[in-house]
């Protein structure tokens, strides 16, 4: 019953949202703001991860791969999809769910409980359009750029690895990543990038827009709104991948 | 003016506000007076849109608020300033931005048209050369006044105050009080003070609502307030022996059984 509940609250916060901007140009600089809060904001933690995620799938592949048969060239292959297909969008988006989904929850539950949500309300201001609505679009447009950079360095990471430990020549490298390519994968990763942005933003900002309490319902808050958008990726993975693939 | 008929407002089964008629006047500080749980709180959040009313009307200059679209309530908000109890001004904004912020929102003036309605407000408030400050940098006195400066930055109709002076000092509270009845005299706003501290009862109160148990108890100026026969209200207000003594002293004062000026000097003459 309760999730019924929520979920009906989420819809109607998201319908909220839908109304003719106040002022144009001040929902432009927001929207811009959070661009670049949550865009440039994780982009030294995605380029970490994902660098490090395409080296280690590369070592891992190669020690699995023992078999003389099977050339070097189909590590790259795997590395190549196994970051576009899984790695970039999927992992890199979880830890972006803790990373943006608890600053977006922290961020709207302090408004909350410090009346700034209220203050704006009364200046006549459609908070849910003004403050849940550029976070979204924000999301929108940088995560799935951030996963196109991390499939990107993840795959450099998949080459240093694989090159600097002498599993496979540069040459072998190259082979197999050109090798079966699939655009295809590609547009996979983005519907899913796309998918998992929408859930980052939107479900911490539920959370964080109707906390009700202090501090600890703000830390409660943020928690919350980690998990269930892990849970709702994770989710979401396997359905696309089920329909899509 | 606002004129508040029958409202009533529960949460479930309790029932925080019980059929409340009261007509608020421009250019008066009119005070909502009470105890805690009493329903203030809830009967400001009521008017200014926050909560919804469960029956009653709300008139605006005539104008019926309960029945308003979202679109009029967002046209008659931008009428509305409000001082919160925590001040809200927004922390990543400097004091300069918060101000500025209704002016970016809602009129298409210059920067520097803007900047300088923001100093004209700050001076109306007395603060000076804070523009670039952030909240976090400025006393309790300080962000009660930026907001109070933000609420008039738009010239509103009507003023409503959450608790003005809750955490200040009472010299501060008094600069407050005075800040905003001032305001509320020059520009013939109405303005709804939702308060229990006694010297913003005794100093702005033209016009005071007691609130007990979401019922409208008592209502009268600052001076009636002294001779009212109201058991709950006087239990409220003199709650302290020393309170019960000057309200004693102020009634025989109005009654011209005593000069307190003159009894005072006797008094220091020795």
């Amino acid at each position: 019953m309760r999730i019924l509940t929520e979920t009906g609250r989420f819809l109607l916060m998201l319908k909220g949202m839908f109304s003719r901007p106040e002022n144009m140009k001040v929902y432009w600089k927001e929207f811009m703001h959070q661009c670049s809060d949550i865009g440039i904001g994780s982009l030294g933690i995605v380029a970490i991860i994902s660098f490090f995620i395409g080296a280690v799938s590369a070592l891992q592949t190669a020690y699995q791969l023992v078999s003389p048969i099977i050339p070097k060239s189909t590590i790259a292959q795997i590395v190549r999809d196994t970051v576009i297909l899984e790695f970039a969008p999927t992992l890199v988006c979880i830890v972006l769910a803790g990373v943006v989904g608890s600053k977006i929850a922290s961020e709207l539950g302090n408004m909350r409980v410090s009346e700034q949500i209220d203050a704006l309300e009364i200046m006549g201001i459609n908070t849910k359009s003004y403050l849940v609505m550029p976070k979204i679009m924000a999301a929108l447009l940088t995560i799935p750029m951030l996963v196109v950079i991390a499939g990107t360095l993840g795959i450099l990471g998949g080459r240093i690895a694989g090159v600097s430990t002498g599993i496979m020549s540069p040459a072998d490298f190259h082979k197999g990543l050109l090798s079966n390519f699939l655009p295809y994968n590609v547009f996979f990763a983005l519907v899913k990038a796309y998918v998992f942005a929408f859930i980052i933003s939107s479900i911490p900002a539920y959370f964080g827009y109707y906390v009700q309490g202090g501090a600890l319902e703000i830390g409660r808050a943020g928690t919350k709104a980690v998990v269930v958008s892990c849970i709702l990726i994770l989710f979401a993975d396997y359905l696309i991948s089920a329909l899509l693939l | 003016m606002i004129e508040i008929k029958n409202l009533k407002k529960s949460f479930g089964d309790k029932t925080v506000i019980k059929d409340v008629s009261v007509v608020m006047e421009a250019g008066k500080c009119n005070l909502i007076i009470g105890s805690s749980g009493s329903g203030k709180t809830v009967f400001m959040k009521c008017l200014v849109g926050l909560f919804e009313a469960d029956s009653g009307e709300i008139l605006y200059g005539g104008q019926d608020f309960t029945d308003m679209n979202e679109e009029q309530r967002k046209e008659l908000r931008q009428q509305i300033g409000m001082l919160f109890q925590g001040s809200a001004l927004f922390d990543s904004m400097t004091v300069e931005q918060n101000i500025m912020f209704p002016l970016d929102m809602f009129t298409k003036l210059s920067f520097r048209e803007k900047l300088t309605r923001v100093n004209e407000v700050l001076e109306q408030v007395e603060m000076k050369d804070v523009n670039k400050k952030f909240p976090a940098e400025i006393s309790g006195g300080m962000k009660k006044r930026v907001g109070i400066a933000r609420a008039v930055v738009l010239n509103p109709k009507y003023l409503f105050c959450d608790e003005p002076n809750s955490g200040l000092d009472p010299q501060t509270s008094l600069v407050i009080d005075k800040l905003i009845q001032d305001l509320t005299v020059k520009y013939n706003i109405t303005t709804v003070v939702n308060t229990h501290d006694m010297n913003s009862v005794m100093e702005t109160g033209d016009h005071i609502i007691y609130m007990f148990q979401g019922e409208k108890e008592w209502e009268g100026s600052n001076q009636e307030i002294i001779f009212s026969k109201s058991q709950k209200l006087n239990d409220f207000i003199f709650a302290s022996e020393f309170l019960k003594d000057a309200k004693d002293m102020r009634m025989l004062e109005a009654k011209g059984k005593i000069d307190n000026d003159r009894n005072m000097d006797e008094l220091l003459k020795d």
